[in-house]
């Protein structure tokens, strides 16, 4: 039981090509604006029709394009949730989420509409009308509406990106209940790279159309397959190198050698490292410290409430040009302890936390 | 009042008769033109429109020269229609069919312009859930669309009721029968009848300003504030 997709869509800048299976857990699918993403649920849910594939959910072919198979949207069972939720704005709360319930009769239709509200929080909403709801019962209501047909798959198109900040998290951990209690296959779309992360175990990552990354999302993130799913899973540090023997490379931006902790091969082209992960050391010069520690220069830095990001320079001061090597994220308590520091201060790009790239 | 008491005010109820009927056909048939047009992906779309919008831009003259080599007893409906033993011309049915033909290029357009402002996202959800287009039609376009279509039905039913020129030619000056307000307007005042004429105008007068306060309060007051989107 699962849902499988592989189509190809010609699209105004790129074709859309993918292909994947999704079990009946969420799938995170991660990509910049532009990337398909969007696109890819409207296929699923028959909303754009693909050039060519296959989409099969559950054992019911929903397209076949070699059989001529292409079930219109509203056979197809897949409930959507649209990124600003589509509430029909002339029907109460009630009927929107009774929409699909038309088959029903009055009382057991009334009991399903209350049930479903029940079970987003939002029962004391069935008399109001769209406009009276703020973003968050927006998305609670829109998300009954899409459960209450019982759809075979549930497509999240940007489920928060509507909301403020502070609305965020609340309704992030109601959606995590809610997509926890669904029994079938979920798509998340997002370009929140901790959201994404913390609603979904398993990740695809789609650029330019294309299938870039897709896997477990501790695979994706500790491992990223391409310069590209390492930026778009958040990476800030990327060198190009070669090899040099079977456990160190040449970082050629950086200037440097580094040993990695992991055996590579001949064909690495990039080596990474993630901006929380570079660690600053006190005893360069002593034998444990002495693995993958540099001198550097502070360039600049930018602040948030608890942490700040410090750009840096290594082996030279900064000139003219301002440019920087590295950018290390690391918490203000640390950061006050060697803030007043003379420079150069010394790096460590600990060999267990560099990761490479093989082309 | 003398005046009331010595005019004719059959033409009032005629007109008011006609211009009912030949909205609420108007209304139906641009109705379903516009939704029908709204989907239909074909290669004939100027020429449907143009044949939708023709009888605005002809003379109401020629549109009643044409419907007259129609619906005349040589004419293919006409010979139709005399062959079940009747005829529509210079009868009252004649005064509908050329108020309802002049008036539904407007209700075609405003209808087609509603139901084109309706958020294909609403429709779009509608599918997911199950709905068939019939159902996406009249439970979310039609009243999502409805303040438009019902400017439109207004603005037909003032057409409607101002029609002269082809119901002339198709359903001619019968007193009683076929003499709408507009086409007894002009014979009173070529009869020199000029009190008959001011209380016809009177009439006309009053009605329009009744639908035209009647279209602002659904276009500006009502139409809008309903449903405010976010």
């Amino acid at each position: 039981m699962s849902l499988e997709v592989h189509i190809e869509k010609k699209l105004a800048e790129f074709t859309l090509d993918v292909s994947f299976v999704a079990a009946n857990e969420p799938l995170g699918i991660l990509g910049a604006s532009g990337a398909g993403k969007t696109m890819l649920l409207r296929c699923i849910a028959g909303l754009e029709h693909p050039h060519r594939g296959q989409i099969i959910l559950h054992h019911t072919t929903l397209l076949d394009t070699e059989t001529g198979v292409r079930l219109p949207a509203r056979r197809r069972r897949v409930g959507m949730l649209f990124q600003h939720y589509a509430l029909f704005p002339h029907q109460s709360v009630s009927d929107n989420v009774g929409f699909s319930l038309g088959r029903l009769a009055p009382a057991e239709r009334e009991r399903r509409v209350r049930q479903m509200l029940g079970q987003v929080h939002a029962a004391e909403l069935g008399s109001r009308y769209p406009h009276h709801l703020s973003g968050g019962e927006q998305q609670r209501v829109a998300l009954a509406r899409a459960l209450a047909s019982e759809p075979e798959a549930l497509l999240l198109d940007e489920p928060l990106s509507a909301l403020d900040t502070q609305l965020r998290s609340r309704m992030e951990a109601q959606l995590q209940e809610t997509l926890l209690a669904y029994p079938g296959p979920a798509l998340l779309v997002t370009h929140n790279i901790e959201e994404v992360y913390r609603l979904s175990a398993r990740l695809l990552v789609l650029s330019r159309g294309r299938v870039a990354a897709w896997g477990p999302r501790e695979e994706v993130f500790r491992k990223p397959p391409s310069v590209e799913v390492a930026r778009l899973t958040g990476c800030k540090n990327i060198a190009q190198a070669r090899a040099v023997s079977e456990n160190s490379v040449e970082a050629i931006d950086w200037g440097c050698r580094l040993r990695i902790a992991s055996a590579i091969s001949e064909s690495v082209r990039h080596v990474g490292i993630r901006a929380h992960h570079i660690d600053f050391t006190d005893r360069p010069d002593s034998q444990s410290g002495r693995d993958n520690v540099f001198p550097c220069w502070l360039v600049s830095s930018s602040e948030t409430p608890f942490r700040i990001t410090l750009f840096l320079r290594l082996h030279k001061p900064p000139d003219e040009s301002r440019t920087y090597d590295l950018q290390a994220e690391v918490f203000k308590e640390k950061w006050e302890r060697f803030r007043d520091r003379p420079l150069p201060w010394h790096v460590k790009l600990s060999p267990e936390s560099l990761f490479v790239i093989s082309e | 009042m003398a005046l009331a008491e010595s005019t004719d005010w059959s033409p009032v109820w005629i007109s008011l008769k006609t211009s009912v009927v030949a909205t609420l056909i108007t209304l139906v048939g641009g109705l379903a033109a516009a939704a029908w047009r709204e989907r239909y992906r074909g290669r004939a779309t100027a020429l449907i429109d143009g044949a939708c919008l023709l009888p605005l831009v002809l003379p109401p003259t020629v549109v009643g020269f044409f419907l007259l080599l129609l619906f005349g007893r040589n004419g293919p409906v006409g010979e139709l229609l005399l062959r079940l033993g009747t005829t529509v011309i210079f009868s009252w049915p004649a005064t509908v069919i050329a108020a309802a033909v002049v008036s539904f290029p407007l209700m075609y357009l405003t209808a087609r312009a509603a139901l084109e402002q309706v958020d294909s996202r609403f429709l779009e959800a509608a599918r997911t859930l199950g709905a068939s287009e019939w159902r996406v039609f009249h439970r979310i376009a039609l009243p999502l669309a409805w303040p438009g279509i019902l400017a439109g039905a207004i603005l037909s039913f003032a057409r409607a009721l101002g029609e002269f020129g082809a119901t002339l030619m198709l359903a001619g000056n019968i007193p009683g029968r076929t003499a709408t307000i507009p086409i007894a307007i002009y014979f009173a005042v070529e009869a020199d009848d000029m009190r008959s004429a001011v209380a016809w105008c009177s009439v006309d007068v009053f009605i329009s300003i009744v639908l035209l306060s009647g279209l602002y309060y659904w276009t500006h007051a009502r139409g809008p504030a309903r449903w405010t989107r976010r």
